[in-house]
């Protein structure tokens, strides 16, 4: 199990093989339903199946998220899963492994999408906190991962205030803080006394808008989400402040392990895998789509 | 245009007036001359340029990027000027980058000719970030759509000193780009810019609807009264050999009435309505609409719906401001102005006269029958007062016409009601293959309190059978009593009809479905054509 994101982390697994974080997190959210048996290999340590090593590396994408690098008879292969390669305060960053056939996500996968850096969009949203002080922000993130960096973010950025959540995410946050990552002030919507006004507050997107909203303080509604960089994506959202903070690559970043990792044979997965294709042709790659069951990260 | 990007990137995004209104002034207040002035013009009248920008954009592309991969990602997108904007393969620049300031970019528009466009604009494109882009590619292409009214950007400037729109819109067109003279007057640095005899615009006065209380208060020998006429509000302004036609916002309509400007001789301002008569009767509204919202017009279009204006105000005559003198005396001064000019295509609004409250009320009540919009009534002592003023001008207009419809359907609101279903679809029965249904007629989304709302998205989420995206079918269960000023036919509705200012009286929760009106009901309150 690459990571703990529930399109690929779905309970009823018989045998789970993944990092600890995983597995705690895993645990967090399917309780028993997260594997028959749980195996725990932590980053860098390799595992011997029969002829074939296997061996997790840090894929930078959430707290614990891991390519699987697979080795046999001289021969290498890495399935990144999901990946990005830009710091993130809230997990170990991704780490190049040099292979020969790479396995690569591509939700991001066409020239359009080119992230901005995170310290912008966070200026951006503390900008607009300033300009409207008499209205709540109410900022749609995934519950996992992407809620606990852009908490980080904001610390880093110097923003000391309470962070207010939506329900859902308090535990997942309880475990960040435990496996080692400081959140700072978090408390739940729940517990509030006022409606909010200037605070920032975290929900999943689909509160966006919602009847849970209807308790803030006339909420700027903004969503963190790398789809946000097409204006149609976010419009159909009605979002009024779209974020571009993605935790996956963007298409220079898949270009450019493409090549970094020197594989000669390039398998795309997960999203829009036709362009990748396209150019790692261009780039003198074999390349092929690798059609799995499908999914479509709707909110990544 | 770092900054000009990042306020256009926020007004695309935000639905509600206030919102915008302070991410304009933020802007104004924090921008510095000349970009902040080339922002408002780019947000008002549009810098106006004739240059093949979408095509060059399009060789420029080639020459630059993959074209494979320029369709898929166009493919995805939907929008050229924004794919460009996105896929750009700009060279790696230092950070921070060098600022290309938005009046240095619009300066160099209004020099450049075409053959310099590619060179220019790739040197920009190069320069810029993927927000700044997309700003200079709208801001190229013409019309920025934003979702802002040169109104609302005029309100915004107003508020940096503190002013009213109407002092900016009594200066407006007298100004020049990029509208330095005006920011130092609001600024408080320079004197109020003055016109100098220009045919330029003036706030207009605006009348109140009357209440139950200003009627009780109301003093018949005060009065001087009108027939409210069913056009739209505009202002003749003429001056040294010039003439302009203004919608009451102050936008320039001029280029579509060419007949009415080109009788404009003279030195005044006025006040009036604009209409297409034919044969000394006024034509309904659906025809003046033929001559709205047009950049040029053609004869043909003319001959058949021959615009007038009918005059009631005036603010000027021969230089002479007349606002500061009563109704009377200016109305005074405008009949004796008219009947010595005499402008073709114009005449004066008729003063009505009646002698008790209880032949003011016949006349109101034979309004509807006269296909009059009701009753205009002006307080002969009043000045001429920019904006809304309390007590001067008050409008009276026919009672409506009701029926009761059942609710069809209910689409999410934006903004404050994002959470709610505040846009109604209704519908009235009528027989189809032998058996009633439902017809859509009209659309309505105000008329009911915030606690009406509350209890109608109740209703709504408990009776909806089907939903397409923020749209939600309901059960035909819920009759609602829709006040409506007119009626007429019209072949883009299933209904075959199209009803004028439909709002929601009152939320029937008492009457069954089954008892609401029929559509024969209301396509019997249409007026016979002409």
């Amino acid at each position: 199990m690459t990571h703990g994101h529930s399109d690929h982390a779905r309970p009823g697994h018989d045998a789970v093989l993944a990092t600890p974080e995983t597995i705690e997190i895993m645990q967090s959210r399917l309780g028993n339903g997260a594997g028959r048996t749980r195996q725990a290999l932590g980053y860098g340590d390799a595992l011997k199946i029969g002829d074939v090593t296997v061996t997790l590396r840090p894929a930078g994408h959430i707290l614990g998220s891991a390519q699987v690098v697979i080795d046999y008879r001289g021969q290498r292969a890495v399935v990144t899963g999901d990946y990005k390669r830009r710091t993130d305060p809230t997990c170990t960053p991704f780490e190049l492994v040099p292979c020969d056939l790479l396995v690569t996500e591509a939700t991001f996968g066409l020239p359009v999408f080119r992230h901005e850096p995170d310290t912008r969009e966070i200026a951006r949203l503390l900008a607009s906190v300033t300009a409207f002080p008499e209205r709540t922000h109410q900022i749609g993130v995934y519950g996992l991962g992407k809620c606990q960096r852009l908490i980080a973010l904001l610390r880093k950025a110097g923003y000391d205030r309470a962070i207010w959540l939506h329900g859902s995410m308090i535990q997942l946050c309880a475990l960040y803080e435990r496996l080692g990552v400081p959140l700072g002030d978090i408390r739940a919507v729940a517990d509030a006394t006022s409606s909010l006004a200037g605070e920032i507050v975290l929900s999943p997107p689909s509160a966006l808008g919602d009847r849970w909203s209807r308790r803030l303080a006339d909420p700027v509604t903004a969503l963190a989400s790398g789809w946000m960089r097409v204006r149609g994506r976010a419009r159909q959202r009605g979002v009024e402040l779209p974020l571009i903070i993605s935790d996956h690559v963007d298409w220079p970043e898949i270009i450019q392990t493409i090549d970094e990792t020197g594989a000669g044979e390039i398998w795309v997965t997960h999203g829009r895998e036709e362009a990748v294709v396209y150019q790692a042709r261009k780039m003198g790659r074999r390349a092929r789509a690798l059609a799995l069951v499908g999914r479509e990260d709707e909110v990544e | 245009m770092r900054a000009f990007a990042e306020l256009l990137d926020r007004l695309v995004y935000t639905p509600q007036r206030n919102a915008k209104l302070r991410l304009l002034t933020d802007y104004f207040r924090a921008t510095a001359d000349p970009d902040r002035g080339y922002a408002l013009a780019a947000l008002t009248d549009g810098l106006s340029l004739r240059l093949p920008v979408r095509r060059t954009i399009l060789e420029l592309m080639e020459r630059r990027f993959d074209a494979e991969l320029f369709r898929m990602s166009r493919d995805y997108v939907g929008d050229t000027a924004e794919t460009v904007a996105l896929v750009w393969p700009a060279p790696p620049v230092a950070e921070p980058r060098s600022p290309l300031p938005l009046g240095e970019v619009a300066e160099q528009i209004r020099l450049m000719d075409r053959k310099q466009l590619p060179e220019q604009l790739e040197n920009w494109l190069d320069r810029l970030d993927t927000t700044e882009r997309w700003a200079l590619l709208k801001l190229l292409t013409g019309a920025l759509r934003v979702g802002i009214s040169a109104r609302l950007a005029k309100t915004a400037v107003a508020e940096i000193g503190g002013h009213s729109v109407a002092e900016i819109e009594e200066v407006w067109h007298g100004l020049d780009v990029p509208y330095t003279t005006l920011f130092a007057w609001l600024e408080g640095k320079a004197s109020q810019p003055d016109a100098a005899g220009a045919p330029v615009f003036r706030p207009p006065m605006l009348a109140q609807p009357i209440e139950e209380a200003d009627w009780a208060a109301l003093d018949l020998a005060d009065f001087a009264l009108e027939w409210k006429w069913d056009g739209i509000r505009v202002q003749l302004a003429a001056a040294r050999g010039e003439a302009r036609l203004y919608s009451r916002t102050g936008d320039d309509i001029g280029m579509a009435f060419p007949d009415i400007l080109v009788h404009a001789r003279f030195d005044a301002v006025l006040d009036g309505e604009l209409l297409v008569m034919r044969d000394g009767e006024v034509a309904p509204f659906n025809d003046l609409q033929q001559r709205l919202n047009r950049r040029q017009v053609t004869k043909r279009v003319m001959a058949d719906y021959p615009a007038h204006v009918r005059f009631y105000d005036a603010l000027l005559i021969d230089g002479e401001d007349l606002r500061a003198l009563p109704f009377s005396e200016r109305r005074r001064r405008l009949e004796a102005w008219h009947a010595t000019i005499r402008p073709a295509l114009t005449d004066l609004s008729e003063q009505l006269r009646v002698a008790t409250k209880t032949d003011l009320d016949a006349l109101w009540s034979g309004a509807r029958a006269a296909e009059i919009e009701g009753l205009m009534l002006k307080k002969l002592t009043s000045p001429y007062l920019a904006g809304r003023p309390k007590g001067h001008w008050f409008k009276w207009k026919r009672a409506p016409l009701t029926v009761d419809c059942v609710l069809m359907y209910a689409q999410r609101g934006s903004g404050r009601r994002s959470s709610y279903y505040p846009d109604y679809t209704f519908g009235l029965w009528t027989e189809a293959g032998g058996r009633d249904e439902l017809v859509p007629v009209g659309k309505a989304y105000s008329g009911y309190s915030d606690a009406e709302l509350v209890e109608l998205d109740r209703w709504i989420r408990g009776h909806t059978t089907e939903r397409y995206g923020p749209v939600r079918a309901v059960e035909p269960g819920l009759v609602l009593e829709v006040l409506f000023d007119d009626v007429q036919r019209s072949r883009r509705h299933k209904s075959g009809v199209a009803m004028r200012f439909p709002r929601i009286a009152r939320i029937r929760w008492d009457k069954p479905a089954r008892e609401a009106d029929r559509l024969e009901q209301l396509t019997a309150l249409i007026k016979p054509l002409a």
